[in-house]
């Protein structure tokens, strides 16, 4: 019997869905190929499924999604694991923070930076780079903002470049578009 | 073309942010081409195109971006739908209770989606939401969130930007 997963982990739940998700046997041609379902490719996840019900949203957010998190140059990988992880802590999306607080171990080994922040979340002490990085995404990420041009300031001071810097804005915000889906419309079990 | 989002937040092309945003060109393309599919898409299923603008336009509002509220605000002039304009405010209802359902919701995905549970969505199917329509909500709600916070934080590196 699995149950909810409230706490944040970086071992990754199911997760499992609050509406029906499409079948692929009743999928539309437009839903398919917002899926990206070809021959060679028919394990769709039940989160992809289920937002295959808006496949106009799902065709472009895919690749939207990819491309900020996976683009070439620029901030490096880890780090923008790092933004989309101090976003999904804001919006607790316990589902987004296992995935990519795993991903920034794989690149890393740091688990001492994924141990601070499960443990004191927001307000995780952690190296002056990171400690940018991270509390940039989380202020960016709350509702009223409240990232500031201080915020702002020290992500140069600790010598992010002009693109680094918008790496973070763009997964930082991808993740408040992300979160706002994995965590509402559904939930993690394990 | 300038996109939207470059549109509002206005940066010198010759700046290293500008030569930034050029470098991710496809990320502002798709960032544009994704505002289409949430407000205006083809199959708007229960969710007409005048009311996700005046959806659009009540989140802009909860978050203070008057650029946005107006921009939104077009659309849902463009789209003649009276009925849906008052949702545009922040507390406004239409009376109809599958609307005012869907503003509640987006008041919540706005504001505080760490609080959304199991519980909203099936408030959401009470009030007569097609579990489709809850991903199109959801997905809207979303976007905006996005962008939203993509101008936010371009502005502030624009602002702090050594030139």
């Amino acid at each position: 019997m699995s149950e909810p997963v409230h706490r944040f982990t970086a071992k990754i739940p199911t997760w499992s869905p609050y509406v029906t998700p499409v079948e692929l046997a009743t999928a539309t041609a437009e839903q398919l190929a917002a899926m990206k379902v070809t021959p060679s490719n028919k394990g769709i996840s039940p989160y992809v499924l289920t937002l295959a019900h808006d496949p106009e949203s799902l065709e472009v957010r895919s690749p939207l999604f990819n491309l900020i998190m996976y683009g070439r140059d620029g901030l490096p990988s880890a780090e923008r694991e790092l933004g989309a992880v101090g976003a999904s802590i804001v919006n607790r999306c316990v589902y987004c923070t296992a995935v990519h607080a795993s991903r920034f171990l794989g690149l890393t080994k740091r688990e001492d930076v994924i141990d601070k922040i499960f443990a004191d979340e927001r307000e995780a002490r952690l190296e002056p780079r990171l400690q940018a990085l991270f509390d940039f995404s989380a202020k960016l990420s709350t509702t009223p903002i409240e990232a500031t041009r201080d915020d702002a300031k020290r992500l140069g001071e600790a010598g992010l470049s002009a693109l680094e810097q918008l790496d973070l804005v763009l997964s930082a915000s991808i993740f408040g578009w992300a979160n706002r889906l994995m965590h509402t419309l559904g939930e993690p079990v394990a | 073309m300038t996109t939207l989002i470059e549109q509002l937040v206005d940066i010198a092309p010759d700046s290293p942010l500008g030569r930034a945003i050029k470098t991710r060109a496809d990320v502002l393309r798709l960032s544009e081409a994704a505002h289409d599919a949430v407000l205006v898409p083809r199959d708007p299923g229960g969710l007409s195109h005048g009311l996700r603008a005046a959806l659009a336009a009540r989140m802009c509002r909860h978050v203070g971006n008057d650029a946005l509220v107006k921009h939104y605000e077009s659309y849902l002039a463009h789209s003649a739908e009276l009925d849906v304009a008052a949702l545009a405010e922040v507390d406004g209802a239409s009376g109809d209770a599958r609307q005012d359902a869907m503003a509640r919701h987006a008041d919540l995905l706005t504001q505080n989606p760490r609080n959304a549970t199991r519980n909203d969505i099936a408030a959401l199917k009470a009030a007569g939401v097609s579990e489709a329509d809850i991903v199109r909500l959801a997905e809207l709600a979303a976007f905006v969130s996005y962008q939203l916070r993509v101008v936010a934080g371009l502005k502030l590196l624009r602002d702090v930007a050594v030139p």
